[in-house]
């Protein structure tokens, strides 16, 4: 035993934060830093996008919505598969928290695939000259919104909470196993159904400042989320728990 | 009589394999007893596909353009409605628990319950498809593969289906439900079995998006039934 130096340090328990209790006053004291630098990030990435990033050759003025539109689909496909993480994590360990955090993530991520295809669409008018175009990252960018739909409308069928909990946890899983088949399979559709005329991949080389600002506004809508879904999770406690002991302390 | 003889020596224990045939033997049976279910899933498919050349005209050119995507829709559908008594009656009468609660696996009693709703709806449908398709002026090459693609595309619905319906089980307002849940899953299904009728008659080789559909169909066949008899144990709990 002392040879062994490792158990001199205190150990990290790695579960403390796992239960409501102790989660409730962290996501309290974590919601206001997540806020305010979201707000500073957000800020500044949209004064890089609007003023500073310079105009594009082809596009004009109106390329400048790409700051909104490619962070907001990326949190929308990757706030899903963070909901379906925890739905998992709810399914194999029991915890009521992962289910409760799941539920907190569903909002927010339905929320940006609405933004990213509402920009995406306002976006393709002046570029396409149409305001949608079936192709294959906007139509699986709406076959995700029916997923997110699917996820709520189960949720709010189920009266027992506990079994709203885990059977849209199975729904949100197998949603993710199935969100790159639909992808694949929607991109293989659209170039049996549609010529070559429009190509969204061939993404021209980026400028240094457009990156940059894209990433900017990507790590703000990270916070931005971080601090809404833990808003929304401590509702949730306070919800669910409302006549146990912990909260009738504060 | 198999009944009765099976009640004087109920020691005898059956197999895993004489089980599911007795499962699957039985759906079939009920659901023959009561024969104007079945029947309302197959007439539906007919009356609605037949409503799209009222809709839109009776121009061949434009009926054969759109006869993969409409009959593969109507698939969808038919397939979709009879969902909610893959395992309703089992669910209100006790059945189900039992099922559960037995010493076979429960994932592969799922897999009977999902294969007698594809040969009540989903099998069907491959024998009738191809004639409403020569309503709509599909040719005999687009025929085949339609009914092809239908044979496995089906099965494959009843088995991502079978985890809406067990999602739902016991839920109210249960139709419409199942409708939201299922009809994004199904969109892999509808794109390749619809493209390969497409892909035949443009011209262009079948064999890719029949490949695909099979690959969506072993996938479904593996991880379906997992999933559903999840469900199924949620809702039981």
């Amino acid at each position: 035993m002392e040879t062994n130096t490792g158990t001199n340090r205190p150990r990290i328990n790695w579960l403390k934060y796992a239960s409501p209790k102790t989660f409730y006053p962290l996501a309290g004291k974590l919601i206001p830093w997540c806020a305010v630098s979201a707000a500073v990030l957000i800020a500044y990435g949209l004064y890089i996008g609007l003023l500073v990033a310079p105009t594009d050759f082809q596009q004009g003025e109106g390329y400048r919505i790409i700051f909104v539109h490619v962070p907001a689909a990326w949190f929308s496909m990757f706030l899903y598969l963070l909901m379906a993480m925890y739905a998992g994590l709810g399914l194999v360990l029991n915890a009521r928290l992962s289910y409760m955090m799941a539920t907190a993530i569903a909002p927010t991520g339905a929320m940006f695939t609405l933004i990213a295809l509402v920009t995406g669409s306002l976006w393709g008018k002046p570029m396409w000259g149409a305001w949608w175009v079936w192709d294959a990252r906007l139509t699986s960018e709406l076959i995700l919104l029916f997923l997110y739909i699917g996820y709520f409308s189960l949720q709010a069928a189920i009266d027992d909470k506990n079994r709203a909990d885990k059977a849209s946890a199975v729904l949100a899983l197998v949603g993710a196993i199935n969100v790159p088949i639909i992808y694949f399979s929607v991109k293989w559709w659209n170039t049996l159904h549609q010529g070559a005329s429009v190509s969204l991949t061939q993404a021209p080389a980026m400028a240094a400042i457009m990156l940059k600002g894209m990433l900017i506004m990507a790590v703000g809508f990270w916070l931005y989320s971080i601090a809404v879904i833990l808003m929304r999770v401590r509702c949730e406690i306070l919800e669910r728990d409302s006549k146990t002991a912990m909260i009738r302390q504060d | 009589m198999t009944e009765n003889s099976q009640e004087v020596k109920p020691a005898k224990a059956l197999s895993t394999f004489s089980v599911l045939y007795r499962i699957l033997a039985r759906d079939i049976q009920v659901a023959l007893r009561r024969q104007s279910d079945v029947a309302a899933v197959f007439f539906f498919f007919i009356i609605a596909a037949s409503l799209f050349p009222l809709g839109s005209g009776a121009d061949p050119k434009l009926l054969s353009a759109m006869a993969p995507s409409v009959l593969w829709v109507m698939a969808l559908l038919s397939c979709m409605l009879s969902l909610s008594r893959m395992f309703s009656s089992d669910y209100a009468d006790g059945t189900l628990e039992q099922m559960m609660i037995s010493n076979q696996p429960v994932v592969l009693i799922v897999l009977m319950k999902i294969l007698a709703h594809w040969i009540l709806s989903g099998l069907p449908l491959v024998f009738v498809a191809p004639l409403i398709g020569l309503q709509f002026n599909l040719g005999g090459a687009e025929l085949q593969i339609l009914a092809a693609s239908l044979l496995m595309g089906t099965l494959a619905l009843s088995l991502i289906g079978s985890i809406g319906a067990a999602l739902t089980l016991g839920i109210r307002g249960t139709g419409v439900l199942i409708a939201i849940l299922v009809l994004p899953l199904y969109i892999p299904v509808l794109v390749f079995g619809a493209g390969a009728v497409n892909a035949v008659s443009i011209g262009m080789s079948p064999n890719g998006a029949l490949s695909l559909l099979g690959a969506v169909l072993s996938m479904a066949l593996v991880f379906a039934p997992l999933a559903s008899a999840a469900a199924l144990k949620i809702a039981l709990e």
